[in-house]
């Protein structure tokens, strides 16, 4: 296990600056603070909605989703390639 | 510039200066009925120019500006003066639209409701909404839907309709010769008649319509009819959108509350008869 | 048009009145409206112009235009804070000073020369010593190189004071990194050093220049860079600036002039003081004591005002002769001649020598 997965906390956008749009199996995200609008599916919005404001490290992260959500494939690999496509979005930061 | 000509074309007023007359005249004869911009102030500049000034006489070419610009737009013979110009408002409407949110759909209205049709080009969105025209429908626009964030209404943008090569033949055999432009050979783009939309599409492009169907043609494909989801519809509409980005959360909630509110199907026709009998069907069943 | 202006073709100097008092537009008929309108367009300061006519009531068909452009503005503004933000994350962990330049800076720093202001590539200012570091924090980050062509790298990398300019993968926005204000062609080398001491936090991690310095740089880029392309706007941003930093710093202009004096810039601040009162009533002070600083108008002010303001009623670039002048003029302050004449040759031979016409 990477060290940085106990210590890093990951962090949602400011909720007052998104707004999101639920389509069909995919939600449509403007996030005001860039400007950009992201399509995004499972397990992206679950991601979102379990980091909140406050933030939790990628183990807490993994053991939240596993449990709120039965996510089966929730293994530490996708989620890290997940939360890494969501911090280049910016909707996500890291401290 | 020495020879000026302006025009409002639904809610949007152009200016556009020539260095030569023959596109101008052009001009002035097809968007005869048209009226002149609101106040008098255009919303937008075209400019047709000579490269080089000896370039007025010798071998003219028409090189298009405007307010905005593609730096690799290459120039036009004379003879095509007047696709010139169309061009040119097309640029400025597709880099410099602000207020609507931009479409590249056309749109045909009955009983103040729309129907936007949109896909790539070579689809026949041109030709089905002149022919459509010439079926009761009020022609809103050939080539671009514009959609108001303030309302959720479409707005016309009732242009010349633009037929190219096989489809000018099509709209020729139901129309009078004397709706159509002179016939441009050679473009960039083939063989190109400009098609001049009713009076009834002119006294009345001001009034915006409600948005009820938008349909995604295919021509060249046994006739076939699918419903498409709101989030194909989202990213098919951003990709056919010029502004999209420009207008931030504006366009997001124009968009995200068109493809939540309206249906939307795919339909795949072999020729232009099977085409006007799906748009009907899927228009009863919306 | 206004009786002032009916005997004479519009130009630049239209879009200057318009913006010097907004009220002097209650004058204007349906043709120089569009005359305004177009050169403002030309000019990017439409949006300008839309945020300085704010309390003018203006023609319906124009008040529409505007409200597009205020618009248009503002979002350029979120965007363009959304691209300093998005560099400030990738260089974070370098520990620098991350100094925001130009618009960017403006609106950062919530001036008004930022208000409705067009904003396009995102400029930079780092440490010389750490341009290797954020050249690879960048590349790590999404950000790209723009064009692989030998002939410019090296250009760029030997005289230029930047790194070749990158564009981000994802948000096909452009960032230019500086380490100077200026090139090392030119024969002016700034502080760099001392510009990074005196910056200030406009916002968490990232600063902008100080205000005498946000002023320098402002003319520097004027004379120095652009070979005064887009000077009305330039000259505006200066304007603004020194309005609203002499209402706070009673002493604003001898600190400028010493500040202008210490990078070796000081001909370049007086003469864009000098046109920025001429164009827009810009009240900036003369000395006589400490610094013997005299703003009166030069013959040769009128030759930079003649191309400042070389826009017709169409936003078409008028005056070529001058245009010219100025444009080898600029090259020739850049670079030893000697190296002008490479530069040149080599952009000849690749068939794009000149400034656009048209």
């Amino acid at each position: 296990m990477d060290p940085a997965d106990d210590t890093v906390l990951y962090r949602m956008a400011r909720a007052e600056s998104l707004s999101i749009v639920h389509l069909d199996s995919f939600a449509a995200v403007y996030h005001r603070a860039s400007g950009i609008t992201h399509l995004i599916t499972a397990p992206a919005p679950e991601i979102l909605a379990t980091l909140g404001e406050a933030g939790m490290t990628r183990v807490a992260l993994l053991e939240r989703l596993a449990r709120d959500y039965a996510l089966g494939d929730a293994d530490a690999e996708v989620l890290r390639e997940r939360l890494d496509e969501l911090v280049a979005t910016g909707l996500v930061s890291r401290a | 510039m020495k020879h000026v000509f302006s025009v409002a074309i639904g809610p949007v007023g152009f200016r556009i200066g020539s260095d030569w007359r023959a596109p101008i005249a052009q001009l002035e004869t097809l968007y005869g009925a048209y009226p002149k911009p609101a106040g008098d102030v255009p919303d937008f500049t075209v400019r047709l120019f000579a490269a080089r000034p000896w370039r007025r006489v010798l071998r003219p070419s028409v090189m298009i500006g405007g307010d905005f610009v593609l730096p690799e737009a290459a120039p036009l013979p004379l003879a095509q003066g007047l696709l010139a110009a169309e061009m040119g408002m097309n640029l400025q409407m597709a880099l410099g639209q602000r207020r609507y949110l931009l479409l590249h759909a056309s749109v045909v209205e009955r009983d103040g409701e729309a129907l936007v049709m949109t896909g790539v080009s070579g689809a026949g969105k041109s030709t089905l909404a002149a022919l459509l025209s010439l079926r009761g429908w009020r022609l809103m626009g050939d080539e671009f839907a514009l959609l108001d964030p303030e309302t959720g209404q479409l707005y016309a943008f009732p242009r010349l309709v633009s037929l190219k090569n096989a489809s000018i033949a099509t709209v020729a055999a139901e129309a009078a010769e004397d709706r159509f432009g002179p016939l441009l050979e050679g473009t960039p783009k083939g063989t190109i008649r400009h098609f001049v939309p009713d009076a009834q599409a002119i006294t009345t492009m001001t009034q915006p319509a409600c948005p009820a169907l938008i349909l995604f043609p295919s021509f060249g494909f046994e006739p076939a009819a699918r419903d498409v989801s709101p989030s194909e519809v989202f990213v098919r509409l951003t990709q056919a959108s010029t502004n999209y980005v420009a207008l931030g959360e504006r366009g997001f909630d124009a968009l995200t509350r068109l493809v939540t509110s309206v249906p939307a199907r795919a339909i795949d026709y072999p020729d232009t008869a099977s085409a006007i009998a799906q748009v009907e069907a899927a228009w009863a069943a919306r | 048009m206004g009786r002032a202006l009916m005997f004479r073709a519009p130009d630049g100097r239209l879009l200057a009145r318009a913006l010097r008092l907004p009220e002097s537009t209650l004058e204007l008929d349906a043709e120089g409206w569009t005359a305004l309108l177009a050169i403002a367009r030309a000019e990017q300061m439409l949006g300008t112009l839309a945020w300085r006519l704010g309390e003018v009531a203006v023609p319906p068909a124009v008040g529409r235009i505007l409200g597009d452009a205020a618009r248009s503005a503002e979002q350029g503004r979120v965007v363009a804070l959304w691209e300093a933000e998005a560099a400030r994350r990738a260089l974070a962990p370098l520990g620098e000073r991350i100094v925001l330049l130009k618009g960017t800076a403006f609106v950062a720093a919530d001036l008004r020369a930022g208000q409705g202001r067009s904003i396009g590539d995102l400029d930079i200012l780092v440490p010389r010593a750490a341009l290797d570091r954020v050249e690879a924090a960048l590349l790590d980050a999404g950000w790209e190189w723009v064009k692989p062509d030998p002939y410019d790298d090296a250009y760029y990398r030997q005289w230029m004071h930047e790194l070749p300019p990158l564009i981000h993968r994802d948000r096909d926005r452009m960032i230019d990194v500086h380490h100077t204000i200026l090139p090392l062609t030119a024969r002016i080398t700034p502080n760099a050093a001392a510009l990074l001491a005196d910056a200030v936090e406009v916002a968490p991690g990232l600063w902008a220049l100080s205000p005498e310095d946000m002023v320098v740089h402002a003319a520097a880029h004027l004379f120095a860079d652009g070979d005064l392309a887009g000077g009305i706007r330039n000259l505006w941003d200066i304007d603004q600036l020194c309005r609203q930093f002499a209402v706070t710093q009673p002493d604003f202009y001898v600190s400028l002039y010493e500040r202008a004096s210490e990078e070796g810039l000081s001909a370049q601040v007086q003469r864009a003081l000098r046109l920025c009162w001429q164009l827009y009533d810009t009240p900036a002070v003369g000395y006589t004591s400490p610094i013997r600083i005299d703003l009166n108008k030069r013959w040769s002010d009128r030759l930079y005002l003649r191309r400042v303001t070389a826009r017709d009623g169409w936003g078409r670039a008028t005056r070529p002769v001058t245009r010219m002048a100025f444009y080898i003029r600029s090259h020739w302050l850049r670079m030893p001649p000697a190296m002008l004449a490479r530069h040149l040759w080599t952009k000849w031979r690749k068939g794009g020598a000149g400034p656009a016409s048209g």
